[in-house]
């Protein structure tokens, strides 16, 4: 989230799309219901079921799945065609006044610089034109015909409300109203926010979907402002956290990256990685990011990190390809892995295409399994008759099942997804013999150094060399990791501008990431988490809940990351001048000296307004990108494809160009594509969902919420129903081109009929909480039926669009 | 109501017997206490957050007894935690049921161990179990460790092992995890928040 | 004020008032606007969670609804309507979703209805509580009830319902569906100052279009200490079969107005008995009885 739960009080309208924050997020959503009743707030939800969110909602509009892209190129249409945008935010705070190099075009659904045969983009023509001085070249009048404004002008026209009702099923008039009820926030002093979830994310075309939400928000000013911004709800209690610190195959922890085996120098990478500004004044920061760097090297390397070794770069693996989940079972579909390691994760219910994921599992040598939980994962191997049919004697896999402690067992931080990273306190001793997920991986590693120790092997120094100062080796305390990724100067840290005044006495934690430094006299485990734990203490463990401006900025509960400021890019919400859009709402303001308000500025204290220095203070122009030279593999600006598997036979706004169907840019694999379902088989749009009563795979192994939503069901259409002759209660079967589930039908007004590019549409609603393990009735994983293809930019499976069929069983 | 009408009879004739006789102003026993006893009188308070989704809502746990030796401290009760600014008290269902989780009889105990082609689990040693755990680690690592490419560039990445993060696992967990994978070299490794 | 204050103001089958000297005791109210609840269950599983309840894990139906309706273990569902409302040319869709559970009736016709001496009790702030030691399962207040709501366990033949945590509001503490409410949709207070609340909800619904919302608060059981806001106050019937007009039922008005003490003379004779039998073998256990016949 830009901002976070509680700010959500403060909007004038509130947009679910791409989410059901009711269901999913229902204390979260409270927020809502708090600005309808005391901001007489409007809520609008876009959605291709009628939600509990829906139930709550002033307006609600129906959407294809799939499709939103679409829907809200055409409320960007709309805006601009109507003048529904906030100018002075627009043109100070976004790219729209950038030149575009004169080679940058998009025929037909497709940009310059494709490469059919290897589905990828260069994207070298989507630049901006730059000046002698390397500057991008800007038009404050927006008038140039290459600015970036112009270009969307030109780019969105195409999104007419006929053409949004063509391709997403919304009617005309339901469109134009959720464009009014938006619209209104374009003037400064009106708020709205955008609430979304896996509903955007889940698809090949998802990070997209979620650029064009924040495009919506940044031509109507609503970023870094109080009950505005772009609001991820996300997932699991920690998803934000070990994203955070870069659990993922090619990040390092504070969304630094891996480098890739190209970047065989120090140099070549940090060079890449810290961004020179692209407009005088701007702080770029990213700049510092050889501070962080380095930092973060001397925090896992120790003394075995030096200049001379170029800081142990070569104790980081280098890419060649990314290996997301989805590439990861891929190989050892193909037999290419050998050992796997689950933590606290059920891939088995949790991939697409389920019976891929067990086939995939069983070539394994060995699989660990570490969970609170008996998993379907761990019992891939086993039979579960219809639910899990397979010959356990004819896998050869070893597994290894570890259990671990639950949250009330341990000590430690969660990071919410409005950045808060909150300790919690051990409560209880856990069951049995259960460890904690530190001690657990303190053995395994402390096993596997002994053994280089005393046998050597294949490049022994990075695990060797591996700090572990831990007072007790074998179990990390949650205290110490705590303060190892917060910081700490290793030799005294002082003031640039006054080499005589110490910042940080050596072996003292920092007290923030202004305190790093690229000569390896800092330690800092994750930059962004700096300051959380300083010499102050444990700053996560805070629990004074004032909120002295009333808006709901509790600045000393917890902390949030960076630098406990509460909401990203702040300084935008006070025009250039430094005078709030709004006083009521105030978070910072320039007070003639410096930036001061109800939040920690996202500015440089000093900068003064005349000096222009941009509120977006991580990119290199210092605005906001409407469109995007870099950073995007699959276009400079979002353009709807369907999904890969969709209920239409042509793209309708790209009709005649078939490579312009899906995502061009996405990527699928061999054998995949030919797993795709057709219009013919699979007519019937789908999408896989959470219900409230449930959390993921996790609840049915807890009864009363197995009590609350007991057995597996799907959701269709009175029309659907009729016509297939299935009544409310009945078995169906549902099945798509991968396999097939047996459930119960609940038949509703809640998902209608649509006619896209003037055919009926019915879509079928797959809530996904059943297995074979739990105490909840057994079922079928839902997803068995969904397709192995992923997002062009992050690899998230499209578990949210695809096609299936339904028979009365 | 689902008695059969013999039963429902003489519960009935049993009734009218007793409730009579206070009508008409005897008391065969003195009057109950009416509501319940208060069960969290003399409970343990500890904070925690809930371990769901990504609101992040105070949790209380109300644990048995006053930690002293001799108590396990089991949670009895989970509420809402009133001063937390989100979700000041409440908690959806899930986080109601929370209790239901820690409990959960199909929480694992020990450690366990199928063999290739085997129908059942085996109890194992947490020892037996990190022993054999390190030992196929550092053998697959030794044999597919790929120090160099085929056209010299140094690239020290391990392949043939992946690991999967959890997403509801602590920060300090997931820093460990994190620094432990990376050091071995391996690349396919991803958490919940891929999906 | 006295909000917490269990003083009693009327058991069952009891003639000997209770003490009504104390006239500091406020009423509660439990107040649930339906506008802003999402039924997401966290009442009901805070429910089952504090008052120690385990239901049965069941089936889908073909709705939302689980369970499907109250039991001796569930003593508060949600139930699910979709409606579709006329709004000029166009069918608006709506999901209605109302919390059922016993309404806490000022009038309560239960306990009217109960012949066991103080197995129903009502207390002075309002709340009507069930004392499983006292019931002796016959089921009248079922009878007595224009809501449908207490239910009878198979198990132990005794009436269950929504005590309102007459435990927690004897310690100040609200009850547990009212703390756990994700959305703010349950309130709990003094009855006026819930019944103001309910005039600022029915305020803005009316500025969002529902012309008709407003409070369900039914006078013809004298008033409810758990009362709804609704989105369509004149049809409550909408939300799940709500009764329009209830009413304590004529014959149970009549057993507790004129017969009973007509009742009560005639049990005179039975009485002799009962007491002797009470003497002699103690209080009557259906269930020990009724195995020992099967065993035997």
């Amino acid at each position: 989230m830009t901002n976070h739960w509680t700010d959500i009080k403060n909007a004038d309208v509130v947009l679910i799309m791409g989410g059901n924050a009711a269901e999913a997020h229902p204390c979260g959503f409270k927020w809502v219901t708090e600005a309808k009743h005391h901001n007489k707030a409007k809520l609008v939800v876009v959605d291709p079921r009628f939600t509990r969110s829906a139930a709550m909602s002033d307006y609600y509009a129906p959407i294809r799945v799939g499709t939103d892209i679409a829907f809200l190129g055409g409320i960007i249409n709309y805006l601009l065609a109507n003048d529904k945008i906030q100018h002075e935010y627009v043109k100070a705070y976004t790219n729209a006044s950038f030149v575009v190099n004169a080679s940058y075009k998009c025929e037909d659904g497709i940009f310059c610089g494709y490469d059919e045969a290897k589905r990828k983009y260069d994207n070298k023509d989507w630049a901006y034109e730059l000046d002698k001085d390397g500057f991008a070249v800007v038009d404050e009048t927006m008038q140039h015909e290459r600015c970036v404004m112009q270009i969307i002008k030109r780019h969105y026209s195409r999104y007419t409300p006929e053409m949004v009702e063509t391709i997403c099923g919304t009617p005309k008039a339901a469109f134009l109203k959720v464009c009014e009820m938006i619209a209104t926030t374009s003037r400064p002093d009106r708020v709205m926010t955008i609430m979304y979830a896996l509903g955007w994310t889940q698809h090949s075309q998802g990070s997209q979907m979620i650029r064009t939400g924040a495009m919506v928000q940044l031509l109507l000013g609503n970023i870094g402002l109080a009950g505005g911004g772009m609001n991820a709800l996300r997932g699991h209690s920690n998803i934000q956290g070990l994203t955070d610190l870069g659990l993922l195959s090619n990040l390092l922890p504070g969304y630094m990256t891996l480098p890739g085996q190209s970047e065989q120098k120090i140099e070549d990478y940090l060079a890449k990685r810290a961004l020179k500004p692209l407009r005088p004044n701007q702080m770029s920061y990213w700049q510092n990011y050889p501070k962080f760097f380095v930092s973060f090297q001397k925090a896992w390397w120790g003394k075995a990190a030096t200049a001379e070794n170029q800081w142990a770069y070569d104790y980081l693996p280098k890419l060649d390809k990314g290996y997301d989940v989805l590439q990861a079972f891929e190989m050892m579909h193909q037999g290419k892995i050998n050992g796997y390691l689950c933590q606290g994760f059920n891939p088995v219910a949790s991939f697409p295409n389920k019976a891929k994921i067990v086939g995939a599992l069983s070539k394994l040598k060995f699989l660990v399994i570490i969970d609170p939980l008996a998993t379907e994962t761990s019992e891939f191997w086993q039979n579960f008759g219809p639910y899990n049919d397979v010959k356990p004697e004819e896998i050869q896999t070893e597994v290894l099942r570890l259990p671990s402690t639950c949250f009330a067992e341990e000590d430690g931080s969660l990071t919410n997804s409005g950045r808060w990273l909150q300790w919690h306190w051990k409560g209880a001793e856990p069951p049995g013999e259960a460890k904690a997920d530190p001690e657990i991986m303190a053995e395994i590693f402390t096993r596997v150094r002994a053994l280089y120790q005393k046998d050597q092997g294949a490049f022994p120094d990075p695990i060797v060399n591996l700090t572990w100062p831990y007072r007790n080796p074998k179990f990390p305390s949650p205290e110490e990791l705590a303060m190892e990724f917060s910081g700490k100067a290793l030799a005294d840290v002082t003031d640039p501008k006054d080499p005589t005044k110490v910042l940080a006495k050596a072996g003292e934690q920092v007290a923030g990431f202004a305190q790093l430094r690229d000569d390896g006299s800092t330690s800092c485990g994750c930059w962004i988490y700096s300051g959380s734990w300083t010499q102050a203490g444990n700053q996560m463990a805070r629990r004074d809940n004032a909120d002295p401006f009333g808006i709901g900025q509790t600045l000393n509960w917890a902390w949030a990351w960076p630098a406990n400021r509460r909401i990203l890019y702040n300084r935008a919400s006070a025009d250039p001048a430094g005078k709030p859009w709004n006083a009521k709402r105030k978070l910072v303001a320039w007070t003639g000296e410096k930036w001061a308000g109800s939040d920690i500025p996202d500015m440089r204290p000093d900068a003064k307004p005349e000096e222009g220095v941009g509120p977006f203070i991580m990119t290199a122009e210092g605005v906001a990108k409407l469109f995007v030279p870099s950073g995007m593999v699959d276009g400079p600006l979002p353009e709807h494809y369907e999904p890969f598997e969709s209920p239409l036979a042509t793209n309708p706004l790209n009709p005649k160009n078939a490579k312009a169907f899906a995502n061009p840019a996405a990527r699928v694999f061999k054998g995949d594509m030919e797993q795709f379902g057709k219009p013919d088989k699979f007519p019937y749009a789908a999408t896989t969902y959470r219900l409230t009563e449930h959390f993921h795979y996790w609840t049915k192994h807890v009864h009363d919420n197995a009590v609350a939503q007991p057995q597996q069901f799907v959701e269709i259409g009175e029309e659907l129903a009729a016509a297939k002759g299935i009544r409310n209660g009945d078995k169906v079967r549902v099945t798509s081109n991968r396999g097939k589930i047996e459930t119960v039908a609940v038949v509703t007004k809640r998902i209608r009929t649509i006619t896209c590019d003037g055919k009926k549409v019915f879509q079928v609603g797959i809530p996904i909480h059943w297995g074979f393990k739990g105490v909840a009735q057994r079922g079928y994983i839902a997803n068995t039926l969904t397709p192995f293809v992923g997002d062009a930019n992050t690899q998230t499976p499209e578990f949210k669009a695809f096609t299936v069929n339904i028979e009365k069983a | 109501m689902d008695m059969n009408r013999r039963q429902f009879f003489k519960v009935c004739s049993a009734g009218i017997g007793g409730s009579s006789i206070a009508a008409l102003g005897f008391s065969v026993k003195p009057a109950l206490a009416e509501a319940r006893n208060f069960k969290l009188a003399r409970t343990t308070e500890t904070r925690n957050t809930c371990p769901y989704c990504s609101v992040g809502c105070g949790i209380i746990m109300y644990s048995l007894g006053d930690k002293s030796k001799n108590v396990k401290a089991e949670i009895i009760h989970i509420e809402g935690d009133p001063d937390h600014p989100v979700n000041r008290g409440t908690l959806c269902p899930k986080g109601a049921g929370l209790m239901g989780f820690i409990h959960s009889e199909n929480r694992l105990k020990h450690p366990e161990y199928r063999a290739p082609g085997s129908k059942e689990w085996k109890r194992i040693s947490w020892d037996e179990a990190f022993g054999k755990i390190a030992k196929l680690m550092k053998d697959d690592r030794d044999k597919n460790f790929v120090a160099k490419t085929d056209d010299g560039l140094t690239v020290n990445r391990w392949l043939t092992t992946g690991f999967l993060a959890a997403s509801a696992s602590s920060n300090e967990s997931g820093y460990i995890t994190h620094k432990v994978v990376r050091s071995m070299g391996m690349l396919v490794f991803d958490n919940q928040a891929r999906v | 004020m006295g909000l917490q204050t269990l003083d009693l103001k009327q058991r069952s089958a009891t003639t000997t008032p209770s003490p009504q000297a104390k006239s500091n005791v406020t009423e509660v109210a439990k107040l649930i606007d339906v506008s802003k609840c999402i039924g997401c269950k966290a009442c009901q599983v805070a429910c089952s969670e504090w008052n120690d309840l385990k239901e049965e894990i069941g089936f889908n139906h073909g709705t939302y609804d689980n369970p499907r309706d109250l039991t001796e273990n569930s003593w508060t569902v949600m139930r699910f309507s979709e409606v579709e409302m006329k709004e000029g040319e166009e069918a608006r869709l709506e999901w209605l979703i109302r919390k059922d559970g016993c309404m806490h009736c000022a009038d309560p016709g239960c306990l009217k209805a109960c012949p066991a001496p103080g197995a129903i009790v009502q207390y002075a702030n309002g709340i009507v509580d069930f004392n499983q030691e006292s019931c002796i399962g016959c089921g009248n207040c079922i009878t007595g009830c224009p809501f449908n709501v207490p239910r009878i366990s198979q198990k132990d033949s005794k009436a269950y319902k929504c005590s309102l945590c007459s435990d927690r509001v004897s310690v100040g503490l609200e009850p547990a569906c009212v703390k756990t409410c994700p959305t703010g949709a349950i309130s709990f207070g003094s009855k006026e100052d819930m019944t103001d609340l309910a005039e600022e909800r029915v305020v803005d619904l009316v500025e969002r279009g529902y012309k008709t919302a407003g409070l369900y608060d039914p006078k013809g059981v004298g008033g409810t200490h758990v009362m709804y806001v609704l989105k369509h106050a004149d049809q409550p019937m909408l939300y799940a079969g709500l009764p329009a007009d209830p009413s304590v039922a004529f014959s149970v008005e009549l057993w507790k107005g004129g017969l009973k003490p007509l009742a009560l003379l005639g049990m005179g004779a039975a009485m002799l008995g009962g007491l002797l039998h009470y003497l002699k073998v103690g209080p009557n256990d259906a269930d020990a009885e009724e195995k020992e016949k099967e065993a035997s």
